[in-house]
Protein backbone atom coordinates (compact mmCIF):
# COMPACT_ATOMS: atom_id res chain seq x y z
CA UNK A 1 0.00 0.00 0.00
CA UNK A 2 2.78 2.36 0.94
CA UNK A 3 4.60 1.30 -2.06
CA UNK A 4 1.12 2.50 -3.89
CA UNK A 5 1.49 5.96 -2.45
CA UNK A 6 5.00 6.72 -3.23
CA UNK A 7 4.29 5.57 -7.00
CA UNK A 8 0.96 7.71 -7.67
CA UNK A 9 2.71 10.57 -5.40
CA UNK A 10 5.61 10.38 -7.88
CA UNK A 11 3.50 9.79 -11.19
CA UNK A 12 1.23 12.68 -10.39
CA UNK A 13 4.22 15.61 -9.52
CA UNK A 14 5.91 14.35 -12.28
CA UNK A 15 2.97 14.65 -14.67
CA UNK A 16 2.46 18.77 -13.37
CA UNK A 17 5.75 19.20 -13.33
CA UNK A 18 6.05 17.24 -17.11
CA UNK A 19 2.67 19.50 -18.44
CA UNK A 20 4.00 22.80 -16.98
CA UNK A 21 7.45 22.51 -18.21
CA UNK A 22 6.27 21.55 -21.65
CA UNK A 23 3.91 24.71 -21.41
CA UNK A 24 6.56 26.99 -20.02
CA UNK A 25 9.07 25.82 -22.90
CA UNK A 26 6.17 26.30 -25.70
CA UNK A 27 5.79 30.07 -24.05
CA UNK A 28 9.44 30.81 -23.90
CA UNK A 29 9.26 29.92 -27.81
CA UNK A 30 6.34 32.01 -28.44
CA UNK A 31 7.07 35.02 -26.07
CA UNK A 32 11.12 35.07 -27.20
CA UNK A 33 13.10 38.65 -26.75
CA UNK A 34 15.35 39.80 -29.17
CA UNK A 35 18.13 41.60 -27.25
CA UNK A 36 20.86 43.28 -28.41
CA UNK A 37 23.99 40.84 -28.54
CA UNK A 38 26.34 43.99 -27.70
CA UNK A 39 24.78 43.85 -24.36
CA UNK A 40 25.68 40.64 -23.68
CA UNK A 41 29.48 41.13 -24.61
CA UNK A 42 29.83 44.48 -22.65
CA UNK A 43 28.15 42.67 -20.23
CA UNK A 44 31.56 39.88 -20.14
CA UNK A 45 33.66 42.74 -20.43
CA UNK A 46 32.12 44.48 -17.22
CA UNK A 47 33.26 43.53 -13.85
CA UNK A 48 29.69 42.49 -12.96
CA UNK A 49 30.04 43.33 -9.48
CA UNK A 50 27.01 45.79 -9.69
CA UNK A 51 28.75 48.12 -7.15
CA UNK A 52 26.96 51.19 -8.40
CA UNK A 53 29.84 53.28 -8.68
CA UNK A 54 29.36 54.50 -12.54
CA UNK A 55 25.98 56.05 -10.94
CA UNK A 56 23.46 53.45 -12.73
CA UNK A 57 21.42 50.82 -11.06
CA UNK A 58 23.67 48.05 -12.46
CA UNK A 59 26.25 46.89 -14.64
CA UNK A 60 23.40 45.97 -17.52
CA UNK A 61 22.06 49.34 -17.00
CA UNK A 62 25.53 51.28 -17.52
CA UNK A 63 26.13 48.30 -20.89
CA UNK A 64 22.62 49.69 -22.15
CA UNK A 65 23.71 53.40 -21.57
CA UNK A 66 27.06 52.43 -23.33
CA UNK A 67 25.14 51.40 -26.49
CA UNK A 68 22.78 54.29 -26.55
CA UNK A 69 25.98 56.62 -26.26
CA UNK A 70 24.83 57.97 -22.95
CA UNK A 71 27.46 56.96 -21.00
CA UNK A 72 31.30 57.90 -20.99
CA UNK A 73 33.55 54.47 -22.03
CA UNK A 74 35.80 54.91 -19.18
CA UNK A 75 32.52 55.55 -16.44
CA UNK A 76 33.57 52.19 -14.98
CA UNK A 77 35.18 53.25 -12.14
CA UNK A 78 35.71 49.32 -10.55
CA UNK A 79 37.06 48.43 -14.01
CA UNK A 80 39.61 51.05 -14.16
CA UNK A 81 41.98 51.64 -17.11
CA UNK A 82 41.86 47.78 -18.52
CA UNK A 83 37.85 47.88 -18.63
CA UNK A 84 38.02 51.25 -20.13
CA UNK A 85 40.45 50.06 -22.84
CA UNK A 86 38.49 46.72 -23.47
CA UNK A 87 35.20 48.66 -23.98
CA UNK A 88 36.67 51.29 -26.53
CA UNK A 89 38.16 48.23 -28.39
CA UNK A 90 34.85 46.54 -28.75
CA UNK A 91 32.80 49.56 -29.37
CA UNK A 92 35.60 51.34 -31.61
CA UNK A 93 35.94 54.31 -29.73
CA UNK A 94 38.99 56.06 -28.30
CA UNK A 95 39.00 55.53 -24.66
CA UNK A 96 40.27 58.05 -23.03
CA UNK A 97 41.69 58.36 -19.48
CA UNK A 98 40.14 56.28 -16.59
CA UNK A 99 40.04 58.47 -13.40
CA UNK A 100 41.03 56.07 -10.82
CA UNK A 101 38.57 57.25 -7.50
CA UNK A 102 39.07 56.58 -4.09
CA UNK A 103 37.52 56.65 -0.78
CA UNK A 104 39.25 58.92 1.52
CA UNK A 105 38.47 58.85 5.05
CA UNK A 106 38.76 62.78 6.53
CA UNK A 107 39.19 62.14 10.33
CA UNK A 108 42.72 61.16 11.64
CA UNK A 109 41.01 61.77 15.42
CA UNK A 110 40.44 57.67 16.82
CA UNK A 111 40.74 56.61 20.72
CA UNK A 112 44.37 57.73 21.38
CA UNK A 113 43.80 61.45 20.01
CA UNK A 114 40.14 62.17 21.02
CA UNK A 115 38.34 63.05 23.92
CA UNK A 116 35.69 60.61 25.30
CA UNK A 117 32.40 62.51 27.20
CA UNK A 118 29.79 59.80 26.86
CA UNK A 119 29.82 56.05 27.15
CA UNK A 120 27.72 54.54 24.53
CA UNK A 121 26.06 50.77 25.07
CA UNK A 122 23.65 50.91 22.02
CA UNK A 123 23.88 48.90 18.85
CA UNK A 124 27.21 48.93 17.51
CA UNK A 125 26.23 50.93 14.51
CA UNK A 126 27.87 53.82 13.62
CA UNK A 127 24.18 54.80 11.86
CA UNK A 128 22.60 54.47 15.62
CA UNK A 129 25.39 55.75 17.96
CA UNK A 130 24.93 59.22 15.62
CA UNK A 131 21.80 59.66 16.79
CA UNK A 132 23.18 59.68 20.10
CA UNK A 133 26.17 61.84 19.40
CA UNK A 134 28.51 59.09 19.99
CA UNK A 135 31.58 58.55 22.91
CA UNK A 136 33.67 61.10 21.21
CA UNK A 137 33.01 65.02 22.03
CA UNK A 138 33.73 65.58 18.52
CA UNK A 139 30.16 65.62 16.63
CA UNK A 140 31.98 65.60 13.39
CA UNK A 141 34.46 62.95 13.63
CA UNK A 142 34.33 58.91 13.41
CA UNK A 143 32.37 57.21 15.29
CA UNK A 144 34.58 54.05 14.82
CA UNK A 145 31.84 51.28 14.52
CA UNK A 146 32.81 50.80 10.90
CA UNK A 147 29.55 51.12 8.91
CA UNK A 148 31.76 51.68 6.04
CA UNK A 149 33.84 48.72 6.34
CA UNK A 150 30.63 46.78 6.27
CA UNK A 151 29.50 48.50 3.32
CA UNK A 152 32.38 47.67 1.39
CA UNK A 153 32.25 44.58 -0.48
CA UNK A 154 35.78 44.70 -1.99
CA UNK A 155 37.65 43.89 1.15
CA UNK A 156 39.27 47.24 0.98
CA UNK A 157 38.95 48.96 3.81
CA UNK A 158 39.53 47.40 7.93
CA UNK A 159 39.29 49.33 11.21
CA UNK A 160 42.86 49.68 12.25
CA UNK A 161 43.53 49.50 16.80
CA UNK A 162 42.98 52.99 16.99
CA UNK A 163 39.40 52.57 15.72
CA UNK A 164 39.42 54.37 12.49
CA UNK A 165 38.81 52.90 9.05
CA UNK A 166 41.56 52.35 6.90
CA UNK A 167 41.20 52.28 3.22
CA UNK A 168 43.87 50.21 1.44
CA UNK A 169 44.84 52.05 -1.57
CA UNK A 170 45.15 49.44 -3.92
CA UNK A 171 41.91 47.47 -2.92
CA UNK A 172 39.86 50.31 -3.53
CA UNK A 173 38.07 50.67 -6.59
CA UNK A 174 36.11 53.69 -5.72
CA UNK A 175 32.66 52.41 -5.94
CA UNK A 176 31.58 54.95 -2.92
CA UNK A 177 29.71 52.59 -0.96
CA UNK A 178 31.56 53.85 2.31
CA UNK A 179 31.06 57.28 1.65
CA UNK A 180 27.10 56.86 1.48
CA UNK A 181 27.04 54.91 4.48
CA UNK A 182 28.99 57.17 6.67
CA UNK A 183 26.23 59.10 8.98
CA UNK A 184 29.03 61.66 9.13
CA UNK A 185 29.98 62.04 5.71
CA UNK A 186 33.74 62.24 6.91
CA UNK A 187 34.81 59.53 3.81
CA UNK A 188 34.85 61.60 0.70
CA UNK A 189 35.78 59.83 -3.18
CA UNK A 190 38.48 61.25 -4.71
CA UNK A 191 40.67 61.33 -7.77
CA UNK A 192 43.91 59.65 -7.44
CA UNK A 193 45.33 62.94 -8.82
CA UNK A 194 44.13 64.30 -5.23
CA UNK A 195 46.99 64.07 -2.76
CA UNK A 196 46.80 66.68 -0.15
CA UNK A 197 44.11 66.68 2.29
CA UNK A 198 42.77 68.38 5.50
CA UNK A 199 42.25 65.05 7.58
CA UNK A 200 39.53 66.63 10.24
CA UNK A 201 35.86 67.94 9.37
CA UNK A 202 35.27 69.69 12.71
CA UNK A 203 33.91 73.07 12.35
CA UNK A 204 34.62 74.31 15.75
CA UNK A 205 36.47 77.79 16.71
CA UNK A 206 40.45 76.51 17.04
CA UNK A 207 40.54 76.49 21.02
CA UNK A 208 37.61 74.03 21.33
CA UNK A 209 38.43 71.95 18.33
CA UNK A 210 41.60 71.44 20.22
CA UNK A 211 40.67 70.94 23.58
CA UNK A 212 38.89 67.56 22.10
CA UNK A 213 41.35 66.18 19.33
CA UNK A 214 44.96 66.54 19.64
CA UNK A 215 44.66 66.29 15.11
CA UNK A 216 41.84 68.87 15.00
CA UNK A 217 42.25 71.49 12.48
CA UNK A 218 42.32 74.77 14.66
CA UNK A 219 41.79 77.46 11.56
CA UNK A 220 45.17 78.71 12.23
CA UNK A 221 45.82 79.20 8.19
CA UNK A 222 49.47 78.72 8.60
CA UNK A 223 48.57 76.32 5.18
CA UNK A 224 46.51 78.71 3.23
CA UNK A 225 50.19 81.08 3.65
CA UNK A 226 52.58 78.30 2.88
CA UNK A 227 50.11 77.01 -0.53
CA UNK A 228 52.35 78.02 -3.49
CA UNK A 229 48.96 79.47 -5.46
CA UNK A 230 46.92 81.83 -3.82
CA UNK A 231 43.61 80.79 -3.29
CA UNK A 232 44.83 77.29 -3.28
CA UNK A 233 43.75 76.46 -0.10
CA UNK A 234 41.09 78.33 1.78
CA UNK A 235 39.27 78.76 5.13
CA UNK A 236 35.82 77.90 5.18
CA UNK A 237 34.21 77.07 8.64
CA UNK A 238 37.01 76.94 10.49
CA UNK A 239 38.56 74.60 8.42
CA UNK A 240 41.31 74.82 5.88
CA UNK A 241 39.86 73.39 2.33
CA UNK A 242 41.38 72.40 -0.46
CA UNK A 243 40.79 74.16 -3.71
CA UNK A 244 42.06 71.32 -6.10
CA UNK A 245 41.57 73.18 -9.41
CA UNK A 246 44.47 75.58 -8.00
CA UNK A 247 46.57 74.65 -5.27
CA UNK A 248 49.73 72.54 -6.43
CA UNK A 249 49.93 68.96 -4.94
CA UNK A 250 53.01 68.82 -2.80
CA UNK A 251 53.74 68.84 0.68
CA UNK A 252 54.83 72.68 0.74
CA UNK A 253 51.25 73.48 2.91
CA UNK A 254 51.79 70.42 5.79
CA UNK A 255 55.26 71.45 6.99
CA UNK A 256 54.19 73.96 9.14
CA UNK A 257 50.37 72.35 10.85
CA UNK A 258 50.74 72.25 14.20
CA UNK A 259 48.04 69.31 14.57
CA UNK A 260 49.46 67.52 11.51
CA UNK A 261 45.82 67.30 10.83
CA UNK A 262 46.68 68.76 6.44
CA UNK A 263 48.91 65.65 5.27
CA UNK A 264 50.20 64.91 1.82
CA UNK A 265 50.33 61.57 0.03
CA UNK A 266 49.15 59.45 3.24
CA UNK A 267 46.71 57.96 1.09
CA UNK A 268 49.58 55.59 -1.24
CA UNK A 269 51.57 54.70 1.73
CA UNK A 270 48.51 52.62 2.78
CA UNK A 271 48.21 49.47 0.76
CA UNK A 272 47.03 46.08 2.34
CA UNK A 273 50.02 44.33 2.75
CA UNK A 274 51.49 47.37 4.04
CA UNK A 275 48.87 48.12 6.28
CA UNK A 276 49.32 44.25 7.88
CA UNK A 277 52.91 44.33 8.02
CA UNK A 278 52.75 46.96 10.08
CA UNK A 279 50.66 44.87 12.61
CA UNK A 280 52.44 44.39 15.64
CA UNK A 281 53.56 40.35 15.32
CA UNK A 282 51.59 38.46 17.75
CA UNK A 283 53.37 35.38 19.50
CA UNK A 284 51.66 31.70 19.06
CA UNK B 1 -24.67 35.98 -3.24
CA UNK B 2 -22.24 33.77 -1.33
CA UNK B 3 -19.93 35.19 -4.62
CA UNK B 4 -20.20 38.35 -3.61
CA UNK B 5 -19.51 37.95 -0.01
CA UNK B 6 -16.69 35.81 -0.56
CA UNK B 7 -15.38 38.86 -3.02
CA UNK B 8 -15.73 41.31 -0.41
CA UNK B 9 -14.50 39.38 2.64
CA UNK B 10 -11.27 38.74 0.81
CA UNK B 11 -10.55 41.93 -0.83
CA UNK B 12 -11.62 44.02 2.28
CA UNK B 13 -12.42 42.54 5.93
CA UNK B 14 -9.95 39.68 5.69
CA UNK B 15 -7.58 41.19 3.44
CA UNK B 16 -4.37 39.04 3.23
CA UNK B 17 -1.98 41.88 3.65
CA UNK B 18 -3.49 43.91 6.28
CA UNK B 19 -4.99 41.60 8.72
CA UNK B 20 -2.89 37.89 7.90
CA UNK B 21 0.03 39.26 7.20
CA UNK B 22 0.86 37.66 4.03
CA UNK B 23 2.57 39.07 1.13
CA UNK B 24 4.40 42.11 3.14
CA UNK B 25 7.76 41.63 1.31
CA UNK B 26 6.06 42.93 -2.08
CA UNK B 27 3.82 45.25 -0.11
CA UNK B 28 7.22 47.29 1.79
CA UNK B 29 9.06 46.86 -1.41
CA UNK B 30 7.40 48.15 -4.28
CA UNK B 31 5.20 50.01 -2.80
CA UNK B 32 7.59 53.77 -3.20
CA UNK B 33 6.19 54.27 -6.44
CA UNK B 34 2.38 54.29 -7.10
CA UNK B 35 2.68 53.42 -10.65
CA UNK B 36 5.30 50.59 -9.99
CA UNK B 37 2.63 49.46 -7.18
CA UNK B 38 -0.33 49.53 -9.40
CA UNK B 39 1.42 47.16 -11.91
CA UNK B 40 2.91 44.92 -9.18
CA UNK B 41 -0.51 44.28 -7.28
CA UNK B 42 -1.61 44.07 -11.24
CA UNK B 43 0.86 41.37 -12.10
CA UNK B 44 -0.28 39.60 -8.40
CA UNK B 45 -3.43 39.55 -9.20
CA UNK B 46 -3.13 37.87 -12.31
CA UNK B 47 -1.25 35.44 -10.94
CA UNK B 48 -3.45 34.43 -8.00
CA UNK B 49 -6.14 34.47 -10.04
CA UNK B 50 -4.60 31.91 -12.41
CA UNK B 51 -3.25 30.18 -9.05
CA UNK B 52 -6.56 29.46 -8.12
CA UNK B 53 -7.68 28.77 -11.54
CA UNK B 54 -5.63 26.08 -11.90
CA UNK B 55 -4.65 24.22 -8.61
CA UNK B 56 -8.53 24.12 -7.81
CA UNK B 57 -8.71 21.06 -10.85
CA UNK B 58 -5.43 20.02 -9.80
CA UNK B 59 -6.43 19.49 -6.09
CA UNK B 60 -9.63 18.11 -6.58
CA UNK B 61 -9.09 15.81 -9.72
CA UNK B 62 -5.62 14.46 -9.22
CA UNK B 63 -4.38 14.98 -5.33
CA UNK B 64 -8.34 13.86 -3.81
CA UNK B 65 -9.12 11.46 -6.42
CA UNK B 66 -5.59 9.51 -6.03
CA UNK B 67 -5.92 10.14 -2.15
CA UNK B 68 -2.64 11.91 -1.82
CA UNK B 69 -4.29 15.63 -0.60
CA UNK B 70 -0.87 15.81 1.16
CA UNK B 71 1.10 16.32 -2.11
CA UNK B 72 -0.70 19.99 -1.92
CA UNK B 73 2.16 21.91 -0.64
CA UNK B 74 4.10 20.59 -3.45
CA UNK B 75 1.94 20.90 -6.13
CA UNK B 76 0.69 24.28 -5.24
CA UNK B 77 4.38 25.73 -5.30
CA UNK B 78 5.23 24.21 -8.80
CA UNK B 79 1.98 25.67 -10.44
CA UNK B 80 2.81 29.15 -8.63
CA UNK B 81 6.49 29.00 -10.21
CA UNK B 82 5.11 27.90 -13.61
CA UNK B 83 2.54 30.70 -13.52
CA UNK B 84 5.33 33.48 -12.56
CA UNK B 85 7.98 32.37 -15.00
CA UNK B 86 5.10 32.58 -17.37
CA UNK B 87 3.70 36.26 -16.45
CA UNK B 88 7.62 37.37 -16.22
CA UNK B 89 7.62 36.63 -20.07
CA UNK B 90 4.52 37.74 -20.85
CA UNK B 91 5.37 41.53 -19.23
CA UNK B 92 9.36 41.34 -20.81
CA UNK B 93 8.15 40.56 -24.13
CA UNK B 94 4.99 43.06 -23.76
CA UNK B 95 7.06 46.12 -21.72
CA UNK B 96 10.40 45.97 -20.90
CA UNK B 97 9.88 49.24 -18.74
CA UNK B 98 7.73 47.48 -16.52
CA UNK B 99 9.88 44.57 -16.60
CA UNK B 100 13.09 46.93 -15.34
CA UNK B 101 10.48 48.83 -12.56
CA UNK B 102 9.33 45.19 -11.15
CA UNK B 103 12.91 44.08 -11.06
CA UNK B 104 13.70 41.67 -8.77
CA UNK B 105 10.31 41.37 -7.03
CA UNK B 106 8.64 39.50 -10.16
CA UNK B 107 10.58 36.60 -9.72
CA UNK B 108 9.59 37.16 -6.02
CA UNK B 109 5.67 36.75 -6.71
CA UNK B 110 6.37 32.82 -6.74
CA UNK B 111 7.99 33.02 -3.13
CA UNK B 112 4.81 35.33 -2.15
CA UNK B 113 3.38 33.40 0.62
CA UNK B 114 -0.14 35.30 -0.01
CA UNK B 115 -0.21 33.58 -3.20
CA UNK B 116 0.60 30.21 -1.19
CA UNK B 117 -1.93 30.90 1.49
CA UNK B 118 -4.72 31.78 -1.13
CA UNK B 119 -4.54 28.48 -2.35
CA UNK B 120 -4.41 26.54 0.91
CA UNK B 121 -7.31 28.84 2.29
CA UNK B 122 -9.17 27.81 -1.18
CA UNK B 123 -8.88 24.67 -0.12
CA UNK B 124 -9.74 24.63 3.42
CA UNK B 125 -12.78 26.78 2.73
CA UNK B 126 -14.18 23.89 0.72
CA UNK B 127 -15.02 26.81 -1.99
CA UNK B 128 -16.00 25.46 -5.32
CA UNK B 129 -14.39 25.61 -8.69
CA UNK B 130 -15.98 29.51 -9.30
CA UNK B 131 -15.76 30.53 -6.16
CA UNK B 132 -11.98 29.63 -5.97
CA UNK B 133 -11.27 31.28 -8.99
CA UNK B 134 -13.21 34.51 -7.35
CA UNK B 135 -11.85 33.97 -4.12
CA UNK B 136 -8.09 34.62 -6.00
CA UNK B 137 -9.16 37.36 -8.01
CA UNK B 138 -10.61 38.99 -4.71
CA UNK B 139 -7.60 38.63 -2.88
CA UNK B 140 -5.32 40.05 -5.85
CA UNK B 141 -7.22 42.95 -5.73
CA UNK B 142 -7.09 43.54 -2.15
CA UNK B 143 -3.75 43.07 -2.16
CA UNK B 144 -3.36 45.55 -4.97
CA UNK B 145 -5.99 47.91 -2.67
CA UNK B 146 -3.14 47.54 0.13
CA UNK B 147 -0.30 48.52 -1.94
CA UNK B 148 -1.80 50.82 -3.70
CA UNK B 149 -2.60 53.11 -0.84
CA UNK B 150 0.77 52.22 0.60
CA UNK B 151 2.27 53.43 -1.89
CA UNK B 152 -0.25 56.98 -2.03
CA UNK B 153 1.04 57.52 1.52
CA UNK B 154 4.83 57.12 1.16
CA UNK B 155 4.63 59.23 -1.71
CA UNK B 156 2.98 61.72 1.08
CA UNK B 157 5.66 60.80 3.18
CA UNK B 158 8.70 62.06 0.80
CA UNK B 159 7.78 65.46 1.80
CA UNK B 160 6.48 64.95 5.22
CA UNK B 161 8.70 66.22 8.28
CA UNK B 162 9.42 62.43 9.72
CA UNK B 163 11.43 62.49 13.03
CA UNK B 164 15.36 61.25 12.40
CA UNK B 165 14.47 58.25 14.09
CA UNK B 166 11.72 57.13 12.43
CA UNK B 167 13.14 57.71 8.58
CA UNK B 168 12.76 55.21 6.70
CA UNK B 169 11.77 51.72 7.11
CA UNK B 170 10.50 52.63 10.10
CA UNK B 171 7.83 54.90 9.58
CA UNK B 172 6.85 52.42 6.78
CA UNK B 173 6.41 49.95 9.17
CA UNK B 174 4.28 52.34 11.66
CA UNK B 175 2.12 53.18 8.33
CA UNK B 176 1.71 49.67 7.45
CA UNK B 177 0.48 49.30 11.04
CA UNK B 178 -2.03 52.03 11.66
CA UNK B 179 -3.51 50.76 7.89
CA UNK B 180 -3.67 47.28 9.64
CA UNK B 181 -5.27 48.72 12.57
CA UNK B 182 -7.72 50.83 10.01
CA UNK B 183 -8.77 47.59 8.41
CA UNK B 184 -9.89 45.82 11.77
CA UNK B 185 -12.81 48.33 11.51
CA UNK B 186 -14.08 46.02 8.40
CA UNK B 187 -13.93 43.13 11.21
CA UNK B 188 -17.53 41.80 12.05
CA UNK B 189 -19.09 43.60 8.97
CA UNK B 190 -19.59 40.12 7.35
CA UNK B 191 -18.83 36.31 8.54
CA UNK B 192 -16.21 34.78 6.56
Amino acid sequence: MTSNIVIISMASMGGIGAVLSLFLAYADKKLKVEEDPRIEALLNILPNTNCGGCGRAGCRVFAEALIQGNASVSGCVAGGQAVADNIAKYLGVEAGNATRILAVVLCRGGDRETLKNAVYKGERTCVAANLTGGEKACIHSCIGYGDCVAACKYDAMTMNDNGLPVVFYDACIGCGACARACPRNIIEMHPAEHKLFNYCRNKDKGAVARKICTVSCIACTLCVKDCAVEGGIEMKDNLAVVNYDKCPQDDQPTKRCPTTCILFGEEEKMTKEAYYASLPKKAV
Amino acid sequence: MKLILIFISASLINNFVLTYFLGICPFLGVSNKTENALNMGLATTFVMTLTAAVTWPIYTYILVKFNVPFLQYVAFIIVIAALVQFVEMYIRKSSPALYRALGIYLPLITTNCAVLGLALFMVLREYNYIESTIFGFATGVGFTLAILMMSGIREELEFADVPEVFQGVSITLIVAGMMALAFMGFAGLIRG
